[in-house]
């Protein structure tokens, strides 16, 4: 129940969408959101769109995790 | 899935594992208030990867864990009344109650049906005129948001049959409550996503009130890694302060439409915690002008008081005081399938994770 | 015959012969006259023999029907313990107003499986109750095999060793993900059927080419972890997985993420676990890689000496915990 995971919208009809968690559809009400379209990602929690994910963020997150995989490898 | 694997690249997580093993110098306590943390620390096999001087600790953070007793009773009686529907997270089916649950409620007859969201318990009043329709409102500041946007929708479309049974309750006083009582703690693992919503200025009292490292951390493995190489290294600078490691998600000031929507709805009270006691400010009520929105006011539910098993520790588990294979009952009165406290009962609890995945040497 | 069944067709005059004979007879290739037994000839041998009920919801579901499940699932427990399936009897118990052309659909579904699959209905029994007092359909099948010598250690374990490999034919969790996702009108945007289906031609396709079988059972409720700890608490051995190997198809991972829940404790109807001396199982694997129901066949784990009687999972993530026997009910009514 405390669990959010990232979910695709796949489609917007006003305040509900309809969000992809690895293929399966659910509905996602967007009040807590703002400019989500089709192809982003939000965190899902209990039929709601608590956030959008920044994809910017995220990947340099990622890229600092293999910035200290390559130093360690060296 | 994306924004999923990328995070448990098992390279990545072994990396972080060595780096923790070599900056750490000494003995470490840190508590996570989360039960989507405690559920991934153990799915992941985290403290197997960690040296023996780290110890990770649940704090009171699973919220079907920490709800009252009686608040279970109450849902059974409801569910038994004449015309009233409880439509609940799946969550709630199996708690056990001073005598019942949920589950056994519908095998006997009681109209219970699991709902995935608030949305969807409104949805079945709407269709179903018939029905007066109880929500149980249970979750922390991750959760409330939805359930004020659904009350919110409720009122605007003068939607009668619709009711919550409100039980929200708020992580930082909580937080507090564990620290003034003492437990040994040298930093917190915050939680994710009630920080989504509130922000990580909620923790800020933490570092400047008691000198505490803090970090706000995902539900990925190198996730929570990463927040123990962090807090390790505030300790080590002597600078403890609220850093966020979860950034694809969180901000500083929080999701402020959310926010908004819960204030609009809910205000602060005095809550019981299951196992804590009453914690000052620990709670949500909703406002007066949604009361007819309120099961509790709607509908005359007495029940007996419920009085706690005097062998149960639930109390200092879920301070982080003890650990749960310490408890006389644990693995042996009290199981995942006979569950008699609180930090059984749910999957997010500590004791339930450590039963079914720690393994022991 | 009328539209729906109606308590008449359980009366066991002209309407339940016409419901018999209109339904199930001719589809099961049975003879007229019917008589109270079928008589059946089996060379002395041991004989495998088996029941099972079947109270699925929905009774049809995407990937088969309740009546491809009863055939399906009396097989595979015949075929798990080493026996070449031979025979099935079948009764129903049948809620009055059940339409009679989904009963004519099930009915073709066991005898398309049951051709499939080489084994003979030989017999059977209906019942129909009042309305509200079962649900829909309930279907018992009963299976006999011969089982040659050879193979009786199968199913009891007794040869199980440390270094066994363990193998299973597939991705675990399909059967489960495909009913929660009926049951809450949950789409996909890959299909998602249930794994449903008869492992005997596979299953005698190793025996016959291998004697490295050690056991064998199929994944129904309660998944993969609920096998492997039944069978560490047999052999009092302990059992290591890695769940890197256990192949979970992506809208499975999906669900289970969302839902929290485990997809290796997902109940199955296609899949089996083979216990293999060490020495065999990549033959064995090959085997089984070579037949439809059996291409994604995988080698998961090994049985080991330490923590006898515990399931270790070595997670995808490199940490360390157990895989514990399943608790309380995760979903209701699954097969």
């Amino acid at each position: 129940m405390c669990l959010s995971v990232p979910a695709r919208i796949v489609s917007v009809d006003g305040e509900m969408a309809e969000v992809s968690v690895g293929g399966a559809i659910f509905r996602a009400g967007l009040q807590m959101v703002e400019n989500v379209r089709v192809g982003d990602y939000v965190l899902l929690h209990a039929g709601f769109a608590i956030e959008k994910l920044n994809e910017e963020d995220a990947l340099e997150t990622l890229r600092l995790l293999k910035e200290m995989d390559d130093a360690m490898t060296e | 899935m994306k924004y999923v694997d990328e995070f448990r690249e098992k390279k990545l997580i072994m990396n972080l594992a060595d780096q923790i093993k070599r900056s750490a110098r000494g003995e470490y306590t840190f508590m996570e208030v989360c039960g989507g943390h405690t559920a991934a620390i153990h799915r992941f096999g985290i403290p197997s990867l960690l040296p023996p001087g780290i110890k990770l600790i649940s704090g009171p953070g699973c919220p079907v864990c920490v709800t009252a007793v009686d608040y279970i009773d109450r849902l059974i009686a409801l569910s038994f009344t004449r015309g009233v529907a409880v439509a609940t997270f799946g969550d709630l089916m199996r708690v056990p109650g001073t005598v019942s649950s949920l589950s056994e409620a519908h095998a006997g007859g009681a109209d219970v049906r699991v709902v995935l969201s608030a949305y969807e318990a409104l949805e079945i009043a709407w269709s179903h005129h018939d029905l007066n329709v109880v929500f149980p409102a249970i979750g922390f500041e991750t959760t409330a948001p939805g359930t004020a946007v659904t009350v919110l929708k409720a009122a605007s479309e003068g939607t009668e049959n619709f009711f919550v049974l409100n039980a929200h309750k708020v992580m930082p006083p909580a937080m507090e409550e564990i620290i003034r009582g003492g437990t040994h703690i040298d930093g917190f693992i915050c939680p994710g996503h009630v920080s989504v919503i509130t922000g990580s200025s909620a923790f800020e009292f933490i570092p400047r009130n008691y000198s505490l490292a803090c970090v706000i951390t995902g539900f990925e493995p190198t996730d929570i890694l990463s927040a123990i190489l962090m807090l390790i290294r505030q300790i080590s600078d002597n600078n403890p302060r609220v850093e966020i490691q979860y950034n694809r998600a969180v901000t500083a000031a929080g999701n402020v439409k959310a926010q908004e929507f819960m204030n609009e709805v809910f205000e602060p009270c005095d809550a019981e915690w299951r196992g804590l006691g009453v914690i000052n400010s620990g709670g949500l009520t909703l406002r007066e002008k949604f009361v007819n929105f309120d099961a509790g006011a709607s509908f005359n539910i007495e029940v007996p008081h419920h009085e706690p098993d005097p062998v149960c520790i639930c109390g200092e588990i879920l301070r982080g005081v003890s650990r749960p294979d310490q408890c006389v009952l644990f693995a042996t009165a009290c199981t995942p399938v006979h569950p008699v406290g609180a930090c059984m009962v749910s999957d997010e609890g500590a004791c339930n994770a450590f039963f079914k995945y720690h393994v022991h040497e | 015959m009328s539209e729906k069944i109606s308590l008449s067709h359980g009366g066991g005059g002209r309407q339940t012969h016409d419901l018999i004979q209109g339904v199930f007879t001719k589809r099961f290739g049975m003879k007229d006259p019917m008589t109270d037994s079928a008589i059946l000839t089996v060379p002395s041998a041991m004989i495998a023999f088996t029941t099972d009920s079947y109270v699925i919801d929905p009774i049809f579901f995407p990937g088969g029907n309740i009546g491809k499940l009863a055939i399906c699932g009396t097989v595979n427990d015949l075929a798990v313990s080493g026996a070449d399936p031979k025979y099935i009897a079948a009764a129903f118990i049948i809620e009055e107003g059940f339409g009679t052309s989904d009963l004519e659909k099930i009915a073709s579904s066991m005898a398309d499986e049951a051709e499939a699959a080489g084994v003979k209905i030989v017999t059977g029994d209906t019942k129909v109750v009042e309305k509200g007092q079962c649900d829909g359909l309930f279907i018992t099948t009963t299976g006999v095999g011969i089982l040659r010598e050879e193979y009786a250690h199968i199913s009891s374990a007794i040869r199980v060793r440390s270094g066994d490999r363990l193998i299973i034919n597939g991705s675990s969790g399909n059967h489960a993900v495909t009913i929660l996702a009926a049951r809450r009108n949950l789409t996909f945007d890959v299909p998602l059927i249930s794994d449903c289906a008869a492992l005997n031609h596979m299953i005698r396709k190793v025996l016959d080419n291998n004697d490295g079988v050690h056991f064998m059972r199929d994944l129904t409720r309660g998944g993969l972890a609920a096998v492997l700890n039944e069978l560490a608490a047999m052999t009092g051995r302990g059992i290591t997985v890695e769940e890197d190997s256990v192949p979970v198809d992506e809208p499975v991972r999906g669900l289970c993420e969302i839902l929290g829940f485990d997809p290796l404790a997902m109940a199955n109807e296609g899949k089996v676990i083979v216990v293999a001396a060490p020495g065999e199982a990549d033959k064995i694997l090959n085997i089984m890689r070579s037949c439809p129901e059996g291409k994604d066949s995988s080698i998961i784990g090994i049985v080991t000496e330490e923590r006898p009687g515990r399931v270790v999972l070595n997670s995808s993530t490199g940490g360390t915990r157990f895989l514990d026997m399943p608790s309380g009910i995760q979903l209701p009514r699954i097969c």
